[in-house]
Order: C-alpha cells, then sequence, then structure tokens
C-alpha cells in the first residue's frame, strides 16, 4: 500500500513540468495578458521590497541620513522637487522612494505571514469541523459565523486595541509586524474555515473516501492524504484574495494607528503619516504610497479572478 | 413562524451572550474602576477596601452576572473621560453614525443592482466591461484612500494643465480634468435637530452636502462586492432551467430578466448583503476618522487611545447588538421573501 | 407537407480551442398530430436537437446551418420576438428534470397565467380559470389549491403533471419532451407517460419525443430515429426498428435491454463508449464499437473507416451503414440475376 503510493507519487513529481506545460493553468495563462502583465507586476513589486535595502537611495530607519531640513519636498516632476529625491520627501525629510519601498517590504511581510497563519488556523479547524461534524462543527461554525458577522476588520481593530492596550504603545511599536500578523491571522480564519468545511462536506460524500473509511485508514490520515488534496483549488484560490485583503487590512490598522509605527512605517502607516499634510498641499506624502498600495493589491486582486476562473471551471460563463 | 422567530431570538441571544463575556472579560482585565475613582493618592488599604466594598474580588462568574443584569438595563457605567453614563455618550454619536451609515446604504442599493443586472444581461457590452474593471479597481482601494483622494479632488480641488492653457480646447481640457474643491470634508455642519439628542443632516440641502463625500467613501468599500455578487448571482441564474422553460414558454425577456430571474438573484444577495450592509458600521471608524465625521466610530478611537475602558466595552456591546439585529432582520426578510423557508415550523 | 420539417440541421458549439460539432446533417419530418422519437445514448445531441428547433440551445451553441420549417414558416433566421410567439403556443416544450424546471419562487399560478398572458389578452381572470382545467385535465387533485402553492410543496410526479398542464395550455400543434420521465421514480414514469400520451391522441398534437428508453418509444411513437455523436444513423416506423433493426448501434442498444438477456447470465453491452464529439472517429463514427466492420470472411470492410455512411433504403426503414448497403447490394444483384 505505502509503497504503491510513493511510487506513483514520485512518478507523478517526474511528469510534472510536463504536466504544468500541458495544462489549462498555463494554457489560459498564455492566452490572458491582464494576468501577464498583473503577474509581472506583481514579481516586480516582490522583487523592490526584497531588494529594499539595495535599491534604496537611503535608509529610512537610520536618523542619521535624515535631513530635516530637506522636508515636504515634491517629486521630480513639480516646480521645487530636489534631484535627490526622486519621489520627493516627507514631512520627516524622509526620501520618499526608499520609504515606499521598505513600507512595500513591511506590507508584504504582514500580507503573507498573516495569510499563512489564518489558513493554517482555517484549514484546520475546517477539516476538523468538516469531517467530524456534529457538536464540533456545529461549535466551529458558530464561531466563524459570529466572528464573520462582526466583519473581520471590526475584529482586527478590536483585537488591536486590546494588543496595544496590554501590551503598552512602546512594546507593541516594537513587536508590531508579528503582532499584526496575530491580529489579522486571528481575524480573518473563518474565511478559510468556510470554504475548506464546504469542500470537505462535498468530497466527504465521494466513494473514495469511504472506500478510504472501508480500508480501515485513521481519519487523521483521510483528511490529510485523501480529502486536503482535493480542496487544494478553492484554498489556492482564496488565498490570493486574502493577501490582498490581509495587506488592506494591514493597512487599515496602520492608517488608524493600530499598526505600523511611523518609525517603521509601512505603506499604511505612510499613508496616515502625510494625511495630515494633504491640506497644506503636499499631496505626494500620502498619495504616491497610496498609488503603490493600490496597485500592490489590485495586480494580487486580478491574479486572484484569473485564477478563480481557471481553476473553477463552473463559474466559467462564456 | 413562531417557531423561527424563538429561533432566531434564540440564536441572537445566544451571540449577544458571547459578546457580553468578551466584553467583560476586557472591563474586568483592562479597567481599574478604583484608580479612576480615587487617582493615584489613596493608600493601598484603602483601595483593597474599596475594592471588597465594590464586589471587585468577587469570582468572574459573580461579577459578570452583576455586568449581565445592569447591560440588560443598558447601564455600562461611567465613562472615564467624559465623566457622564457610556450610553449617553454613545446615543449623543450614533444618529451620525446611523446616518451615514443609511446614505451609504441608499447609494449602494440604487446603484449596484441596475448595475449588477445590466452586466449579468450583457455580459459582453463594453459597459459591462467598464463597470467589472471599475469594481475590481474599486475593491483594491481601501476606504480611507478613496476618502483621501475624494477630499483631494473635491475639498481641496486639482488644477492640471498638461494642455497648452493659451490655447482655446486647451484651456477647456485643462478645466475639464481639473476640479475646484469646496465640497465640505471636515465634520457634520450644523445639523438640525429632531428630537432628544438626534440631529439630522437629512434636513437640509447644507446638511446633505456634508454627508456626500463620507457616504461615497462609506459605499465605494461595499458597492463593487454588491455589483460582483448581483452579477455572479444573475449570470448563475440565468443558466438555470426554469430560466430556460420561461424561455420555451414564450415569456418577454423583459419578464424573464425583472421577475423570473431577479427575483432569484435577490435571494442570496439579501443573505450576504444584509450581512455586510452590517458591517458597515465598522467601515464608518475609518470613514469617520478621514471625515471627522462627529460619529461613534471616531468616537471609539478616541476611547481607545484615551484607554476610557467603559466607553469601548460600552461601543462594542452597542455594535454588537446593531450586528446581531441587522442579521436577525435579514433572516426574517429572506424567510418572508423566499418561499420554499418554512416560516411555519411545520414540516412540509 | 408535413407541419414540421428539419432539413440538413447543422449545430455547433464554439468552444475556445475552436468549433465542436453537435449535430450533422440532421433530417426529419413530422405530421400533424403524429408521434416521433428521437433515441439514442446520453451525448448523441437528442437534447440538442429538441433545444434547437425552437432555437433555445445555450450558449456557445449555435445553429449552423440547415432549416427548420413549421407550418411553412422558416424557423432559422426569424427573430427572437417572432420566435417567441411561437414557443409555448404553437409548439410546446417538457423538460427532463421537473424540480428545476418550475421557477421556485413563483406560484403555479402565476407561472401559467403568465403564459396565457404572454399570448393572449386575456383577463386574470379568465387566465385563471384555464389553467384551473388544463390542471383537471392532467388528473392533480385539488387543482384549486395548487394553483396558490409554490413547487416546493409539490412532489416531482406532481410537478409534471404542473409542467405537461403548461405545454397544454394554448393547445400547441406540438409538444417537444425531453427525457420527460427520466427524473422520476419508475413507479411514476408509467403514469406520467400514460397520461402524456392520452392527452396528444385526445387534443390531436404532435409529440417529439427524446428518450433513452426503447421501451417508452415503442409504446407511445408511431416514428423513431436513432442518433450516433450527432448524427441520425437510422430511422422509419417504430415497429419495424424495434423488430428488425438494420443499423448495428440500434441491434446493440436492443439487445442491451434486460428483456433479451439470458436469465443467469451478463446483460448484452455494446463494446466501448461515445466518443466525444470533439474527437469524432474517422468514416461511420460507430466504427470503433462496430462488429461489423470485418466481413464474415475475414476480410475488412475499408469504407467504414474511410467515408460517412450514406441513407439507404431498407423496406420503410432507413439506415447509414456500409454494411447493411452491401447486404440490400448482394441480395438485389442474385435477384437480377435470376430475372435474366
Amino acid at each position: 500500500m505505502t509503497t504503491s503510493t510513493s511510487s506513483a507519487a514520485s512518478s507523478s513529481t517526474a511528469s510534472r513540468w510536463e504536466r504544468f506545460r500541458d495544462s489549462y493553468l498555463l494554457y489560459s495563462f498564455l492566452r490572458d495578458p491582464i494576468a501577464q502583465v498583473s503577474l509581472a507586476v506583481f514579481i516586480l513589486m516582490v522583487a523592490c521590497a526584497v531588494l529594499a535595502p539595495w535599491l534604496a537611495p537611503m535608509n529610512p530607519y537610520d536618523l542619521a541620513q535624515i535631513d530635516i531640513l530637506a522636508s515636504e519636498l515634491p517629486p521630480f516632476w513639480v516646480d521645487g522637487s530636489d534631484p535627490a529625491y526622486l519621489m520627493g520627501t516627507d514631512a520627516q525629510g524622509r526620501d520618499l522612494l526608499s520609504t515606499i519601498l521598505y513600507g512595500l517590504r513591511v506590507s508584504l511581510i504582514i500580507g503573507f505571514g498573516a495569510v499563512a497563519l489564518q489558513a493554517t488556523l482555517g484549514v484546520c479547524f475546517g477539516l476538523l469541523a468538516g469531517y467530524l461534524g456534529g457538536r464540533v462543527d456545529a461549535f466551529l461554525m458558530r464561531m466563524a459565523d459570529i466572528q464573520l458577522s462582526f466583519s473581520t476588520l471590526m475584529v482586527a481593530i478590536v483585537v488591536g486595541a486590546l494588543f496595544k492596550a496590554i501590551f503598552g504603545g512602546a512594546t507593541f511599536s516594537t513587536y508590531a509586524v508579528p503582532l499584526l500578523v496575530l491580529i489579522i491571522g486571528l481575524a480573518e480564519w473563518p474565511q478559510y474555515a468556510r470554504t475548506v468545511r464546504a469542500s470537505v462536506l462535498a468530497e466527504k460524500s465521494k466513494e473514495y473516501v469511504d472506500a478510504a473509511r472501508v480500508m480501515g485508514l485513521p481519519s487523521r490520515r483521510i483528511m490529510f492524504r485523501h480529502i486536503l488534496p482535493n480542496t487544494l483549488s478553492p484554498i489556492f484560490v482564496i488565498s490570493t484574495v486574502q493577501v490582498a485583503n490581509a495587506i488592506i487590512s494591514e493597512a487599515a490598522l496602520s492608517f488608524l494607528g493600530l499598526g505600523m509605527p511611523e518609525t517603521q512605517p509601512s505603506l499604511g502607516s505612510l499613508i496616515k503619516s502625510g494625511f495630515d499634510y494633504i491640506q497644506s498641499g503636499s499631496w505626494w506624502i500620502t498619495l504616491i504610497p497610496g498609488l503603490v498600495l493600490v496597485v500592490l493589491v489590485l495586480v494580487i486582486n486580478l491574479l486572484g479572478d484569473w485564477l478563480r476562473d481557471v481553476l473553477n471551471p463552473r463559474l466559467y460563463k462564456g | 413562524m413562531i417557531a423561527f422567530l424563538i429561533k432566531r431570538l434564540f440564536h441572537a441571544l445566544l451571540v449577544m451572550f458571547v459578546i457580553s463575556v468578551i466584553a467583560f472579560a476586557i472591563q474586568d482585565n483592562l479597567g481599574d474602576p478604583i484608580q479612576q475613582m480615587v487617582g493615584q493618592s489613596v493608600p493601598e488599604s484603602e483601595r483593597a477596601a474599596l475594592r471588597e466594598e465594590l464586589g471587585l474580588n468577587d469570582p468572574f462568574a459573580v461579577q459578570y452576572l452583576r455586568f449581565a443584569a445592569n447591560a440588560v438595563q443598558f447601564d455600562f457605567g461611567y465613562s472615564y473621560v467624559f465623566n457622564e453614563p457610556t450610553t449617553d455618550v454613545i446615543l449623543r454619536h450614533l444618529p451620525a453614525t446611523l446616518e451615514l451609515v443609511a446614505a451609504s446604504t441608499f447609494l449602494i442599493i440604487a446603484l449596484s443592482i441596475p448595475i449588477g443586472v445590466y452586466s449579468a444581461i450583457r455580459p459582453r457590452a463594453w459597459l459591462s466591461r467598464f463597470f467589472m474593471g471599475v469594481s475590481i479597481i474599486g475593491i483594491s482601494i481601501p476606504v480611507f484612500l478613496t476618502a483621501i483622494v475624494l477630499i483631494q479632488l473635491f475639498a481641496i480641488g486639482v488644477s492640471w494643465s498638461p494642455f497648452p492653457a493659451d490655447t482655446g480646447w486647451g484651456a477647456w481640457l485643462n478645466d475639464l480634468i481639473s476640479t475646484d474643491g469646496g465640497m465640505p470634508a471636515y465634520g457634520r455642519g450644523d445639523p438640525v435637530p429632531v428630537f432628544g439628542t438626534w440631529e439630522t443632516n437629512f434636513a437640509s440641502l447644507e446638511g446633505l452636502t456634508y454627508l456626500v463625500l463620507p457616504a461615497i467613501s462609506l459605499a465605494s468599500i461595499m458597492l463593487p462586492l454588491f455589483i460582483r455578487l448581483i452579477r455572479a448571482e444573475m449570470l448563475e441564474v440565468m443558466q438555470s432551467e426554469y430560466v430556460k422553460f420561461a424561455r420555451a414558454k414564450g415569456i418577454s425577456l423583459r419578464r424573464i430578466y425583472f421577475l423570473h430571474a431577479l427575483k432569484n438573484t435577490m435571494l442570496p444577495v439579501i443573505t450576504v448583503g444584509g450581512v455586510q450592509i452590517g458591517t458597515l458600521v465598522a467601515y464608518t471608524i475609518l470613514t469617520e476618522t478621514v471625515f471627522q465625521w462627529p460619529g461613534m466610530g471616531l468616537m471609539f478611537l478616541d476611547a481607545i487611545e484615551r484607554s476610557d475602558i467603559p466607553l469601548i466595552v460600552t461601543y462594542l456591546m452597542i455594535v454588537g447588538l446593531i450586528f446581531v439585529i441587522t442579521n436577525t432582520l435579514v433572516d426574517l426578510i429572506y424567510g418572508l421573501v423566499n418561499p420554499t423557508v418554512k416560516l411555519t415550523g411545520k414540516p412540509a | 407537407m408535413s407541419l414540421l420539417e428539419v432539413n440538413h440541421l447543422d449545430v455547433r458549439f464554439a468552444l475556445r480551442r475552436g468549433d465542436v460539432q453537435a449535430l450533422r446533417d440532421v433530417c426529419f419530418s413530422l405530421d400533424r398530430g403524429e408521434r416521433l422519437g428521437i433515441v439514442g445514448e446520453s451525448g448523441a445531441g437528442k437534447s440538442v436537437a429538441a433545444f434547437s428547433l425552437l432555437n433555445l440551445i445555450a450558449k456557445p451553441g449555435y445553429i449552423a446551418g440547415g432549416s427548420i420549417t413549421f407550418d411553412g414558416q422558416e424557423l432559422i433566421g426569424l427573430s427572437d420576438r417572432a420566435l417567441r410567439r411561437i414557443r409555448g403556443h404553437r409548439i410546446s416544450m417538457i423538460f427532463q428534470d421537473p424540480m428545476m424546471t418550475l421557477n421556485p419562487v413563483l406560484t403555479i399560478g402565476e407561472q401559467m397565467i403568465e403564459c396565457l398572458k404572454a399570448h393572449r389578452r386575456i383577463s386574470t381572470k379568465d387566465a385563471r380559470a384555464i389553467s384551473l382545467r388544463k390542471l383537471e385535465q392532467v388528473q392533480i387533485p385539488s387543482p384549486e389549491a395548487r394553483l396558490d402553492q409554490y413547487p416546493h410543496e409539490l412532489s416531482g410526479g406532481m410537478r409534471q403533471r404542473v409542467i405537461i398542464a403548461i405545454a397544454l395550455l394554448l393547445d400547441p400543434d406540438i409538444i417537444i419532451a425531453d427525457e420527460p420521465t427520466t427524473a422520476l421514480d419508475v413507479t411514476i414514469q408509467a403514469e406520467i407517460m400514460a397520461l402524456l400520451l392520452e392527452l396528444c391522441e385526445e387534443h390531436n398534437v404532435g409529440l417529439v419525443l427524446i428518450t433513452h428508453d426503447l421501451g417508452v418509444v415503442s409504446q407511445v411513437t408511431q416514428r423513431m430515429l436513432v442518433m450516433y455523436a450527432g448524427r441520425v444513423i437510422e430511422q422509419g416506423p417504430t415497429r419495424e426498428i424495434i423488430n428488425d433493426p438494420q443499423h448495428p448501434y440500434t441491434q446493440g442498444l436492443l439487445n442491451a435491454l434486460p428483456q433479451m438477456a439470458t436469465p443467469g447470465e451478463r446483460l448484452n453491452q455494446i463494446p466501448g463508449s461515445m466518443p466525444s464529439l470533439s474527437h469524432l472517429p474517422s468514416g461511420c463514427a460507430f466504427h470503433p464499437r462496430c462488429g461489423f466492420v470485418t466481413r464474415p470472411d475475414g476480410s475488412r470492410r475499408q469504407a467504414c473507416v474511410d467515408e460517412v455512411p450514406a441513407f439507404v433504403a431498407s423496406g420503410n426503414c432507413q439506415a447509414a451503414c456500409h454494411m447493411v448497403a452491401e447486404m440490400i447490394e448482394r441480395e438485389r444483384i442474385p435477384a437480377e440475376e435470376q430475372d435474366s
């Protein structure tokens, strides 16, 4: 039994590249310019974020490099700009391009981290609820319902406020990244749990699961080896959307002052710190990071849309 | 009907119970009423006596029951900052938030149904594609950024001159893409009092102008979701056998779209959408912050800033109550609209 | 001239990887009051044929060629408005699954009355009276109460009766019934079929019955078509085809009936399965599954692989098969030789 599955698995890895090359996924990707552009932009942004320490003209975390006299300089295409600061500077005299690159990095780390956490929580709870049914199912889904009816943003704000109250502002700022991952992860797991549960219920009624049970496989093995692989495509599809949501949630929390501190800015806290200067005409401090945030979220959403169309043929509408 | 109502009511009570336990746990662990009452200078022995007297050393369950008994009468204690009952503070801020939500809801319903239905009926028309494109961009813009952009465009104003301003057409095009600004984007203006603490922005034209930008911002978060939801549901319904059968009966397309299809489309939209309207209350926190709209959201953020624990707890309970009420109402409406839901409670 | 004539009907599905032909060169006719059966496995194109008659095939399907004349009028190319006057009025349809066919949020009465109102200037009161009479005709218990009920309050058999009543509402010339009993319980199937037959005879309504059930076809219809992979492969009077099928596929279908099997032995089945429409075999689409490609003397009939067979007449029936053509040819030549 075990040997036959492992040999089947190795033969499938050998042809994995071929299968991918012939797959519908690649076929439709090559035919969809929007998906191609989105992926290119997304990869470019991730690359910029990863390489931020090398790409950025200056280090916004390094107070020594900041020139307070050069504050609120406009970007290069506006009169009164300084060629040293391509995108202008913020109110503290930090180079905006550098803070955006570093901010992008923070936003992406939190986005992916939070999704990893919610996916782990959600998949486990969803599998448990769907497979065991009964009281476990009722309890977990009621929890998910309550949390969802409260809206994930509300939960994130409340949890964020609590953490800030418990740990105090200074500690919160120091550990802002892991805390935000935790907050957003806790707030959004129900999305996964519901999706996974729904597909588990659909899979569970199929014959192969009965067969596996009749053969006497333990339920943990049935869940992870037999049911989980069949729920992967919905998980994959919502993951893209959830990354976008997590990035927006982080930005919202930071905008409310419950997220990244200004000394270690994410895109959201950049927008927040620039908002105070919009009335005085320094629109770029808030709108340029805003534009970067929108483009990032938009390309992820477009990729998610494309994936949903491809992986869920039932939804395909001529 | 009665059985359905009782079941819904029981569910609502359960949710309120969970929320109240969480709220009480927050109050119990984070709030220190003694410090608020007597300040730092009072010696420890006196504090302990006060603590005993107020029942703060009682077991968690006993204290919770006391909290719950007060909560049922809408008594959540005094706000640290305002020094008055928290319910009074909330009640003062509630109308502003509710009016904002109402205006946004109106915008969402008035726009999403025609746009969603149109783009489902004509999925290939350029206008449908335009709507779908705008809606995915809309989903990708956080609500506070929409608000900021609206402020820049319509409150501050933008003057662009990419075209030569000395020619007639250039000046005209420059004018076209520039905006004047001047829309109010700060606070509520002078709302008209109705009764009690309720002042309304709906009663005067000037009041309405204050509502425009905040309401559009708040609506912008849900509008694309609603359009996409209505479109997707409608497309699905249009594929159904009963729509095909209606066509085979020779019914006019208009009747098929707006009676057969739309009525079935609205069923899932009511369940999903109704709940989403409830969550708009959460998004008011962001909108109210940007526009300094004096509602509950702004008040809540302020309460967090100043660690006004009783006010935070009251806000959570009230918002929880609003969510529970909207969810129950949505379920009721769904039951009334959908004939297959057995409101009677007797087996079919 | 027949009431309904279908000639060389071609229906295609525009898929992303190119067109797929769902119907090729389909021809048949139906006289007033006649009952025609269309038989075949699922995927043979029976339902596509039924739906294309009123141009109700769902996108990406479209009619690529041929003609459909009804009562002297060409239906292909007719505007949707003009077709709508025929749909439900002169030609009505009965769908496969009664659980899905009625709109769940409208009452039975609403769904009947709207159909009458779409075709006649009539008051709601009169429309209700007609609906009631039709419900009585389909033998629904307490028809008055049914009018105000929703579909979910009725059983599947009851719903199919309602759908038959809707189909009869405007006294149509033809009813197209697409597998009208497949989704029902076996015990109810016979009842519904008998009711449909009775009503068609009583009102002199033509019936196009799409089904895979040869038993039903032999009981209800006068003529039948057998379809395979989008083509008609045999047609003629029902009795003759059932008693003496020519085409090997029809023979296989009849042999597969449980009553043809010897007790205690396996059911006879046609080896293989219906090819996908996008990958049709060359020549006769049935040849990979056909036991007659090789002649009794062991030689191979190459035409089966190379050429699409044309119809040959055998008695009152026509079959599209090279083997049948060869046998007729062989019978004809000795007969001529004897004559000379």
